[in-house]
């Protein structure tokens, strides 16, 4: 099962990769960073099929994706 | 090899190359553009980089990648290209690279003429960029020395880590004279490989920048910068006294090709008798302020004449340096015009009360 | 269970600092593709980039490679100086479209037209960033900024400037494509563009530029998903994505 790992502190709160996700895995923080920012963080981590999209998104490299055993690899990156 | 008649700028052209310089960005102008002829053929045969720019502005900004490279680099150029080098010669400074800039002065101002002129005088010794930043700044009066300074330019600039600027005029630039090269080699080379850009290979990433937002750190680098300028003015004065130590009654401060003009004046003043000296900066940032009162302040001298192919500029480095100390007076030719002889002549007599001649 | 196999992290040749870029500020995306491809081309140690004056003037704190930092618009003009003395060494400049499409209008388009080995990317936020949100070249029509704030009258300031189109017609072999990376697809497709870039620079082959389209939450007013909305429905029908020329086609006669 595919394990994502958001950087809190690193993560600025812009959502992008909230949005991109196709399986809604990730959601917005109600606990802010140290900067202030509320950052994203795995609502729903089971559902996530380690499609990379969340961490392609980020503009800040804030994601972090490792998989146990076989990976499905959607497309070349 | 032995004495060669040469052009001066082609003679500049030469210098480099015995001086090593690797990488030449140029812009056509008159009057220096036969240094661009000469290299574009001369530095492919000794294997050193050649470009012809869009524009002198980006010119000198090619020299800025080069130099922070690791690279011996120079350009040459003539005033209203230099005035579009100067936003490069700050960052230069600021980035402690070494690199030497040539400025075949030509008259102004706006696009002026293409005669020769010493009107960017000021420009080279307090202007040229924004920001604390000095050139060193050496003014050749003839064509050996300046193959002479342009060797010495580079070794400067990296004893430095700071732009070396020479200004010669139009004449030095378009008048052929023999030179020799004979015993001038090359400086040697600077170690770059503490703060060069030549790729990270088995080292931390080095970074030539000029950013720096911290005001502490940026008035760290102006103070190191100034340190450099005031060891400059204690190690790089250069000038020359021409017949000073026989009690002149006058003394002529002149520099470049007008200091030659001074040179015959003096000469047939002083077959009638009359004893006038020559001061000669070589070396016009740093100014030679010492030499400058020890020659003006003997008693014989009782007033000093400064003579420039301009309106007055290295008057202010006269007068700041003589402190009132004695009557100061300018003859100034602009326009391009070079002043003759006689003219000198006269107007020293007139100085001295012993003949006639009006200020032009 | 098997030991976890990562399969995204930071490229090693991004430094680990926190960037200042705005939150969703795309910048941040193409540092990242860029670094990737130093990473799988195995760059990092011989290349030297070149940081602009704009809000990527900090470039050099978040790349791991040697770094100069150029006068506003001279970029190409240093690397043309570094390319020129360290031939087999790997040079790009990373630009704003203040930088590039403005002030240094000059720079790009002849070392582009000399055909100069380095490569450029350029980022297009149709916008000055760092210094609050002017009206840039490439200012989309009737877009407010500070300086037009009643829009971009084409008028008054003419139609917004499409680089990579212009750099096309130049008759020197060069690669250069338009890319953006305000959705995932359009980021993979980016990376696809940069990689090709670095390739021919490998190879010595030709000058390559690639014009990103990138967003600017802060100075467009918008949230970050909103930028990319507007960015997707307004810049790029005007900035049309694809290749605009490649050194493998001939100059069009």
């Amino acid at each position: 099962m595919p394990r994502v790992q958001v950087d809190r502190d690193r993560c600025k709160g812009c959502e992008l990769c909230v949005q991109a996700c196709p399986q809604k895995v990730l959601a917005i923080s109600s606990r802010i960073n140290f900067k202030g920012y509320f950052p994203a963080e795995p609502r729903r981590p089971e559902l996530c099929l380690g499609c990379r999209i969340c961490a392609i998104t980020c503009p800040d490299v804030a994601i972090e994706i490792a998989v146990h055993g076989c990976r499905y690899n959607f497309f070349d990156y | 090899m032995a004495k060669k008649l040469m052009k001066g700028n082609e003679a500049i052209g030469e210098a480099a190359i015995v001086a090593g310089a690797q990488a030449y960005f140029c812009y056509p102008i008159t009057p220096q553009t036969e240094v661009a002829e000469y290299l574009a053929k001369r530095m492919p045969e000794v294997g050193g980089v050649f470009v012809q720019a869009e524009s002198e502005l980006a010119a000198s900004q090619m020299i800025f990648g080069a130099a922070a490279a690791g690279a011996r680099a120079f350009t040459t150029s003539s005033s209203p290209g230099i005035s579009l080098m100067g936003e490069a010669m700050s960052y230069i400074a600021a980035a402690e690279l070494p690199a030497v800039f040539i400025n075949i002065i030509r008259c102004g101002p706006g696009l002026g003429g293409i005669l020769p002129s010493q009107g960017d005088y000021l420009q080279a010794t307090k202007g040229g960029g924004h920001g604390d930043y000095r050139f060193l700044v050496l003014a050749p009066s003839t064509v050996q020395e300046t193959v002479d300074l342009t060797i010495e330019a580079f070794r400067l600039a990296d004893k430095y880590r700071n732009p070396v600027l020479l200004i010669g005029d139009g004449l030095i630039g378009q008048m052929m004279e023999p030179v020799d090269f004979e015993g001038r080699g090359a400086p040697p080379t600077l170690d770059t490989s503490a703060w060069a850009t030549t790729g990270c290979v088995g080292r931390e990433p080095h970074i030539v920048k000029t950013l720096f937002l911290d005001p502490n750190e940026l008035e760290r680098r102006n103070r190191k910068m100034r340190d450099k300028y005031e060891q400059m003015k204690r190690e790089e004065v250069r000038f020359e006294a021409y017949l000073c130590d026989d009690a002149p009654e006058l003394l002529v401060a002149a520099y470049g090709t007008t200091a030659r003009v001074v040179r015959t004046a003096i000469d047939r003043l002083r077959e009638d008798g009359v004893k006038v000296g020559m001061f000669r900066p070589i070396s016009v940032f740093p100014f030679p302020d010492e030499p400058v009162r020890q020659l003006a302040f003997q008693p014989s001298v009782r007033s000093v004449l400064v003579v420039e192919m301009s309106m007055g500029q290295m008057l202010e480095d006269v007068e700041r340096a003589l402190q009132g100390r004695r009557p100061i007076h300018f003859y100034g030719r602009g326009g391009g015009n070079v002043p003759a002889p006689e003219e000198l002549v006269r107007e020293c007599r007139r100085l001295l009360g012993n003949g006639q001649g009006g200020r032009p | 269970m098997s030991e976890p196999t990562t399969i995204f992290k930071r490229p090693a040749s991004m430094r680990d600092a926190f960037t200042h870029y705005c939150p969703g500020c795309t910048h941040g995306v193409i540092h990242r593709l860029i670094a990737e491809t130093l990473d799988e081309l195995g760059l990092r140690e011989r290349t030297i980039g070149i940081a602009p004056v704009g809000c990527s003037v900090l470039a050099y704190n978040y790349f791991y490679c040697d770094f100069q930092e150029a006068a506003h618009g001279r970029a190409p003009a240093l690397a043309t100086g570094i390319k020129r003395v360290l031939p087999d060494r790997i040079v790009f400049t990373y630009q704003g479209d203040g930088d590039l499409a403005s002030i240094g209008t000059a720079e790009i388009l002849h070392a582009a037209n000399r055909g100069e080995k380095f490569t450029t990317v350029f980022v297009n936020n149709a916008v000055y960033g760092m210094t609050g949100g002017q009206m840039a070249p490439t200012t989309m029509p009737n877009q407010v900024t500070t300086t037009c704030p009643r829009g971009r009258d084409v008028n008054l300031a003419g139609w917004p400037f499409p680089v990579a189109d212009v750099l096309a017609q130049l008759r020197t072999p060069a690669y250069v494509e338009r890319v953006a990376v305000h959705t995932p697809r359009h980021i993979i497709n980016a990376k696809r563009a940069i990689k090709q870039a670095f390739r021919y620079q490998m190879e010595g082959r030709c000058y390559s530029f690639i014009e990103v389209l990138s967003t600017c939450p802060t100075n467009w007013g918008k949230t970050p998903a909103e930028a990319c909305k507007w960015l997707d429905e307004v810049m790029v029908p005007y900035f049309k994505l694809g290749l605009k020329k490649s050194p493998d086609r001939p100059p069009v006669e």
